[in-house]
């Protein structure tokens, strides 16, 4: 992608967003407007992140955002009612379900039952109702000057979820957010997301993300979370979207002291997905556990890339991302670790162990560690190889066809991660899938009318 | 305890550099700064053919047109080319035949270093090329050598005797337009050392370059090409000592390998620039290209080096593995103590069918040291069945160091295992605490353990150095436990 086409894609970007800035305000509360003229300046200095830029490097994002695409400025009261050709691929879980259309929270849906002082909200609506909130939380652990891709998202935020979980407060069932892409044209879609997690509070997130219909889908999709004091929170994550849709999901997480922070996201199918973790460890005794298990083929690419910022001492951090790629897929893992010169006592692991299964199959991954204090654990691994030869000849000895034996093999890599997820039902269900996908069955899937793929 | 380790820790970082005595010889320099004319200066001086001159000026007009890279994980002052004088030689007369036409004051520096240059040192068996400044000033052993048909000579020698060969492998390894200081090196390298190796032919000793910068304010370019030819072995040695100094002087090498069919080719560094003193000032800037090819099938090129001086180190030797069945090795040990930097680690391209490749590297930082070890292992498509195994350790000493690994794995071949694995810890205090059990003091402790944490590395070293990398591991470091 040379220069030119660079500067011709920011200032598309740009005139876009001159002609609908009038509507994307209108329709925002004080706060979420008032990052747009920063978040203007920066994008206008960094643009779309190419090659060049090492935290891209394995990750062409340019052409993937050359396409034509129209935007939604206001929630498109859908002529079809989504309830009928959508159904949640895990039907037995019981949580407090919330849609979100199109990058914006779908009015209407009730989110029934939460404990007193729990908000599941539009983001639009909670920064009128919660100025005080995004006052301290938002954009504050997104930072626009060091991502052009966060400036983006920040220049057009409009909408997405808000949820709040007050002191103290334990939340049995899962909030479950489901981010839908629906439309009968290519869409580009921004979503916004704020968690706040406050101080003692315990909370399940599961997160899904479908496309309804085989267009294509630009996504670009920012969540904020913060965890106070010895807060919990768990972050589950499905995406399974069509090959025409480009993914691009950044998790900004602001961890507080002894609080936990767990994710396991299983990326099932995109065309382009990119994951982006910046976990910023800022009190004693914090922890993050982040996992990722990713499936593709055709010309997938799926990208994991971890910033895990040791703050402060004695916190401990864990990465583990799989994958395996068939036919034409790309993937990439960066991950990196910094720990900061005060940040003693650290343990800081990172993983990632890839399966090629065809030749043309392709995976880049750059385990990284930077590191300032002395009295730290930290290590690193990665691996990219194939089904383990003796293992397959020993199945097959015990008379298991080469194709099942091969399936167990990949399934046996990626139920370390799918082993993680802390819901059972939720966990079961997605064996389920990944066990489907491997086979190459998933655009049968269950009650869904959407055949992706 | 906590005082007695940071006595221990000054002690440590307050030890005075041995080697930075300056000799004092006459020098032939040329004026400071660079242009095409002192380009032209440096290959008349050289009485260099033709080819030479035009191969400087390409690469001298490449690197006009380039910018000092940004990427590394290094904080470098700006360099001010025309401050730096780019030839510096001590005055001989026309070239030494024998020993005693050699500047005695020469030669006592040499001693000094312990490079055993001497004819009389023949029991150590080494054949030894010395490079002072940026002229060598000495080849030992040739004699024993030619009988083998082996050629080992200054790269100046080289260019006139041999132009065909020159003109053949220079720069096909690492081409004029490479990096930027692999053109500059290319436009203003004014010596080095030249090898090759016949066919079959086994090199019956180790061979050495010792490299010593020692007039002010010159930087030192110096060219190795090594070639060994089918079936040959060969193992190389490298030294390299400085005087201290306040300012900072410029060191930009290129080396380049071929390793044709079956040839193996080993090159060992023990690389102890003056690293500076221990509030940061002065000390070299290493900044080395080192490359070698597996050209032909079964070949193996394997570098070891340990790292203890410099002010900046940046350097990755790095094996394209063309041949199928090639063998590419890397061994690092690489300290960065007071306020030395390190970016230093290894590529391996695999080209070839079944090669492999094997990456060890220690890092060891202590007081204000950066150290960061940084490698790309890449499969191409056309490389089937690779195996890559990959470890770097590193070890952190005090609070205010750093270490950092930035390790690239690309992988476009199914049937490659890549495997890549990194620590980084301190020495744990229960070790310590077993030793001094046994009654070893907490110094000697440390010693222990940081020759068993490098042995690894240490272990690859050829006789004659493992021992001298062994002292410097073990100046640099003994007690500066935290």
């Amino acid at each position: 992608m040379n220069e030119s086409v660079s500067v011709a894609l920011k200032s598309d970007l740009i005139g876009l967003f001159e002609k609908s800035n009038g509507e994307l305000e209108s329709g925002s509360g004080h706060f979420i407007n008032f990052h747009r003229e920063k978040a203007l300046s920066d994008f206008n200095r960094l643009g779309i992140p190419n090659v060049k830029n090492e935290n891209y490097r394995y990750t062409p994002l340019e052409q993937y955002f050359n396409g034509q695409y129209e935007m939604e400025l206001s929630p498109n009261p859908s002529k079809v009612d989504i309830r009928s050709i959508f159904k949640c691929d895990v039907p037995e879980l019981d949580t407090h379900v919330a849609l979100v259309l199109n990058g914006f929270f779908a009015a209407g849906v009730q989110v029934n039952g939460l404990p007193e002082g729990v908000v599941v909200c539009s983001l639009g609506e909670a920064s009128v109702k919660y100025p005080r909130l995004f006052e301290t939380h938002y954009a504050k652990y997104a930072d626009t000057s060091a991502d052009g891709l966060v400036a983006l998202n920040t220049l057009f935020a409009q909408d997405g979820f808000f949820v709040y979980i007050p002191k103290n407060v334990t939340i049995e069932k899962p909030i479950q957010i489901i981010n839908l892409s629906h439309s009968f044209k290519n869409l580009r879609i921004t979503r916004r997301n704020l968690i706040i997690a406050e101080e003692n509070s315990t909370c399940n997130i599961v997160v899904c993300d479908h496309s309804l219909c085989n267009n294509g889908y630009l996504t670009n999709s920012l969540t904020e979370i913060h965890t106070g004091n010895n807060a919990s929170l768990n972050f589950d994550r499905l995406q399974n979207e069509n090959s025409r849709s480009t993914q691009i999901n950044n998790l900004f997480i602001h961890q507080l002291e002894n609080s936990r922070f767990s994710s396991n996201s299983i990326s099932l199918h995109g065309g382009l997905i990119r994951n982006s973790f910046y976990v910023t460890l800022n009190g004693t005794g914090a922890e993050a556990n982040l996992n990722g298990l990713f499936l593709c083929d055709d010309r997938q690419h799926v990208a994991n890339f971890v910033l895990m910022d040791h703050a402060s001492p004695l916190c401990t951090s864990n990465q583990l991302f799989k994958g395996i790629l068939d036919e034409e897929a790309t993937g990439a893992f960066n991950g990196k670790i910094l720990v900061r010169k005060d940040a003693q006592k650290t343990q800081a692991y990172q993983k990632n162990n890839n399966i090629l299964l065809s030749s043309t199959a392709r995976m880049n991954t750059k385990p990284h560690l930077e590191i300032y204090a002395d009295d730290v654990k930290c290590s690193h691994g990665a691996t990219v190889g194939q089904l383990d030869k003796d293992a397959l000849f020993y199945l097959r000895s015990r008379g298991i066809p080469e194709a099942e034996a091969r399936h167990l093999l990949m399934y046996a890599f990626a139920n370390e991660i799918v082993s993680r997820i802390s819901i059972p039902v939720l966990k079961e269900r997605i064996i389920d899938l990944v066990d489907k996908r491997l086979k190459g069955e998933l655009s049968k899937c269950n009650d869904c009318n959407i055949h992706c793929g | 305890m906590e005082e007695s380790q940071d006595n221990l820790l000054n002690e440590v970082t307050g030890g005075v550099y041995k080697y930075g005595f300056i000799t004092d010889i006459d020098t032939e320099i040329i004026p400071k700064g660079l242009n095409e004319d002192v380009v032209r200066l440096i290959s008349a001086k050289k009485n260099e053919p033709e080819f030479m001159l035009e191969f400087r000026l390409k690469a001298y007009r490449h690197w006009q047109t380039m910018k000092m890279p940004e990427w590394a994980h290094l904080t470098i002052p700006e360099i001010n080319y025309q401050d730096i004088i780019f030839y510096a030689a001590p005055k001989q007369k026309a070239g030494p035949l024998s020993l005693d036409e050699v500047d005695p004051e020469l030669l006592r520096t040499f001693d000094k270093l312990g490079i055993p240059l001497e004819e009389q040192k023949l029991l150590s068996g080494v054949a030894v090329d010395a490079v002072m400044d940026s002229i060598s000033v000495k080849t030992t052993f040739r004699e024993t050598l030619a009988e083998q048909g082996i050629i080992f000579c200054s790269m100046s020698e080289a260019i006139r005797e041999y132009p065909e060969l020159i003109k053949k492998y220079l720069g096909t390894v690492v081409p004029y337009t490479d990096n930027y200081f692999a053109s500059l090196n290319s436009a203003v390298f004014s010596d080095g050392s030249f090898c090759y190796i016949p066919k079959g032919v086994r090199c019956p000793m180790e061979l050495s370059t010792y490299f010593r910068i020692n007039a002010a304010n010159t930087g030192q370019f110096e060219r190795t090409l090594l070639v060994a030819d089918d079936d040959s072995y060969v193992s190389y040695l490298e030294g390299c000592t400085a005087p201290m100094r306040d300012e900072n002087q410029l060191h930009a090498a290129v080396v380049e390998i071929l390793a044709l069919e079956n040839a193996e080719v080993k090159y060992s560094t023990v690389q102890n620039w003056y690293p500076g003193d221990k509030n940061g000032k002065g000390g070299i800037y290493n900044f080395v290209t080192k490359r070698g090819i597996c050209k032909g099938d079964n070949s193996k090129i394997s570098w070891t080096q340990v790292e203890t001086g410099s002010a900046i180190t940046w350097k990755y030797p790095s094996c394209i593995l063309r041949g199928n069945n090639t063998t590419g090795e890397f061994y690092s040990v690489a300290v960065t103590n007071n306020y030395q930097q390190a970016d230093t680690g290894t590529k391996m391209i695999h080209i070839g069918k079944n090669s492999r490749s094997t990456i060890i590297s220690k890092g060891i930082s202590a007081g204000h040291g950066q150290n960061s070890f940084r490698s790309l292992v890449k499969v191409l498509k056309s490389a089937g069945n690779v195996r890559n195994f990959t470890q770097c350790d590193s070890m952190l000493m005090g609070d205010k160091c750093g270490a950092h690994t930035f390790p690239y794995i690309e992988v476009e071949n199914q049937s490659a295992v890549i495997e890549h694995e990194a620590t980084t810890s301190k020495i744990g205090e229960d070790q310590i605490f077993y030793c001094n059990q046994r009654g070893i003091d907490t110094e000697n402790a440390v010693g222990l353990i940081i020759n068993g944490y490098a042995r690894e590395v240490l272990n690859k070293l050829p006789m004659e150095f493992a021992v001298e990398a062994q002292k410097l591991l073990q100046i640099s470091l003994e007690g500066s436990v935290g």
